[in-house]
């Protein structure tokens, strides 16, 4: 593959060495697991957790004589991805055996795509950010190509001084692998591009992203170099599993690869692992052997080959996907960029706020999902899908609101206790008496009270008449928060006589 | 094409089969053979002519994505020297 430079060197995401600045340059080889029932070549199940052995057909096990049958769906899944990735989908692709030794991997090889692969090249736009500002910088991420392969098995070397335990289990699972092009400029890039393109994998339902449970891994391939000056060596940091890893590892290793050059050293290209609890890269004990895995054609599999009908009826039913999303929200909806991409950020978020946003005001409802749900899940560490309040819950505060029977500082007390108690929006208003006081009269005397307590006030309200708004907090205060902001305000000015 | 000695090594090698030195040296002589015998395919022209993978045009078998195997421990690892739990248990392969 030829190394195209995408990118202009950008000041802000570079590091600074004893010698000048440096450019790091960032490459991603993304594992995705394929979501399917079952195996790529085999009828076996692909749920994880099972015991140990137990979803094993004797094609995983390469028992002499199986031979692998293509599952269709993972094709599908591919194929969708592709598409997801506006990338080329290559009608015709070919299996090959890589070959190399480890106990769990039976066969000797490992079902891949090497020299035709399903899909090529694509593009993935990533917003990174948001910065200081509260802004994003979106950046192109090229894809080189998605082939489709075999998982391998699990290798379990702490149960015994003398043995390493193995469960084929995960042997034969659908993966996809997503090979970016060296286009990333920053750790937040890639964790960006990271996160997006599990973003797009959960959105088409084709990988769950599951990272600690290792659905989703990523081997990164990072360089130094002056900048805009001649790529440098590279090393790959082999299987990190989370994207806060992704970033420490870069970090880590791309001022361990400035230091050695600026001690007047060279880079090795070499494996190197990450380590998370001393956040470092170390070396992978290099073979005595450089990788030589003597691809060759499957001789037991013929080419994947199918029309590009087949590949249209595949993209006519692909779902909405986040940038479509996004721009959807901002258009149809008013809604701000930035609100927008915080609520496309994941999908779980999005079926989220699109529920609590049907038939009603979408900026108020990305408001109480952004500021209120999510401030709150964050702060409570749940994720959306363990949110104590239902879509139908917090869609009923906004009527509350919308409809003038609670004011806005009523609907934060209400979403606690929602939050905390649970039931029914409406109800809880009628029970616990909240609703908002809209009777003049009431409001008015509260208004009389107040102004006829603080006549000093009243004489600054009348040479300043932004000091009103003490007198409307005054008020509320005194109603229990339960007067309609708008009728306090009204009458205070009216009573104040400003305006 | 041929190979030397190292080449053949080298496979053997990479295909974890121990091969002496005597074996080595008589299996150049064959490999060579069998590439001297392969290479008589280079006199056809093919140029403009795409590989093909099968002489009758056949599609590839799929398989519907349904569960159908499985289950099936005690034959997976009947074989196995050594088990524990039903793990496969091999040599240490880390330090």
């Amino acid at each position: 593959m030829t190394l195209i430079d995408t990118r202009t060197p950008d000041p802000k995401r570079l590091i600074p060495g004893a010698t000048g600045d440096w450019e790091v340059i960032i490459g991603l080889e993304v594992h995705a697991q394929v979501t399917s029932n079952a195996k790529l070549f085999s009828g076996a199940s692909t749920a994880f957790g099972a015991e140990p052995n137990a979803n094993v057909s004797l094609v995983d096990a390469a028992m002499p004589g199986m031979l692998p049958v293509i599952n269709e769906e993972c094709v599908k899944q591919a194929i969708r991805t592709g598409l997801g990735l506006k990338a080329q989908i290559n009608l015709k692709s070919v299996f090959d055996r890589k070959n190399y030794f480890y106990p769990d991997l039976p066969q000797g090889y490992q079902i891949s795509q090497f020299k035709q692969p399903i899909v090529g090249e694509g593009i993935v736009t990533v917003s990174v950010g948001p910065d200081r500002k509260g802004e994003f910088e979106d950046i192109e991420v090229g894809v080189e190509r998605l082939h489709l392969e075999q998982d391998a098995g699990k290798s379990i070397h702490d149960q015994n001084p003398t043995m390493s335990y193995v469960d084929l289990n995960r042997s034969g699972v659908a993966l996809m692998e997503i090979v970016s092009k060296p286009d990333m400029r920053s750790s937040d890039e890639a964790k960006a591009y990271l996160t997006k393109l599990r973003t797009i994998v959960r959105y088409l339902g084709t990988c769950d992203g599951n990272m600690d449970e290792g659905s989703m891994r990523a081997d990164v391939n990072v360089s130094v170099r002056k900048p805009g000056g001649e790529f440098g060596t590279r090393c790959e940091i082999k299987n990190v599993n989370s994207i806060r890893f992704v970033g420490q590892a870069i970090e880590y290793e791309a001022r361990r690869q400035i230091g050695i050059i600026e001690d007047g050293g060279t880079i090795d290209q070499e494996t190197r692992l990450f380590d998370p609890v001393k956040g470092e890269t170390r070396s992978m004990r290099s073979k005595e052997e450089a990788h030589d895995y003597r691809y060759f054609p499957d001789p037991d599999l013929l080419p994947l080959e199918f029309d590009q009908a087949y590949v249209d009826d595949l993209a006519k039913d692909l779902p909405e996907l986040p940038d479509d999303k996004k721009a959807r929200l901002v258009e149809s909806l008013g809604l701000s960029v930035y609100d927008a991409s915080i609520l496309v950020s994941e999908k779980a978020i999005a079926d989220y706020f699109e529920k609590v946003a049907a038939g009603r005001d979408g900026k108020l409802a990305a408001n109480w999902v952004i500021n209120d749900l999510l401030g709150a899940l964050n702060k409570a560490g749940k994720d959306i899908e363990n949110a104590p309040l239902s879509p139908d819950q917090l869609g009923g505060v906004i009527d509350l609101i919308k409809e003038g029977t609670i004011s806005g500082k009523i609907a934060k007390d209400l979403f606690e206790i929602l939050w905390n108690e649970g039931g029914e929006p409406r109800q809880l208003v009628e029970s616990r008496g909240m609703k908002q006081v809209t009777d003049t009269g009431a409001i008015e005397k509260a208004v009389d009270d107040v102004i006829a307590a603080n006549p000093d006030k009243v004489a600054q309200a009348q040479a300043k008449p932004s000091m009103a708004g003490w007198f409307v907090g005054q008020v509320m205060k005194a109603t229990g928060g339960k007067a309609n902001p708008q009728a306090v305000n009204d009458l205070v000015k009216a009573k104040l006589g400003i305006e | 094409m041929s190979v030397d000695i190292q080449t053949v090594k080298r496979v053997a090698h990479l295909a974890r089969i121990a091969v002496s030195e005597d074996d080595a040296q008589r299996m150049t002589g064959e490999l060579n053979a069998i590439l001297g015998f392969v290479e008589q395919l280079n006199e056809v022209d093919v140029s403009g002519v795409e590989p093909m993978t099968s002489v009758t045009p056949v599609a590839m078998k799929k398989r519907q994505d349904v569960v159908t195997d499985g289950s099936k421990t005690a034959d997976i690892v009947a074989n196995a020297p050594a088990t524990d739990e039903n793990f496969f248990l091999v040599p240490k392969v880390v330090e």
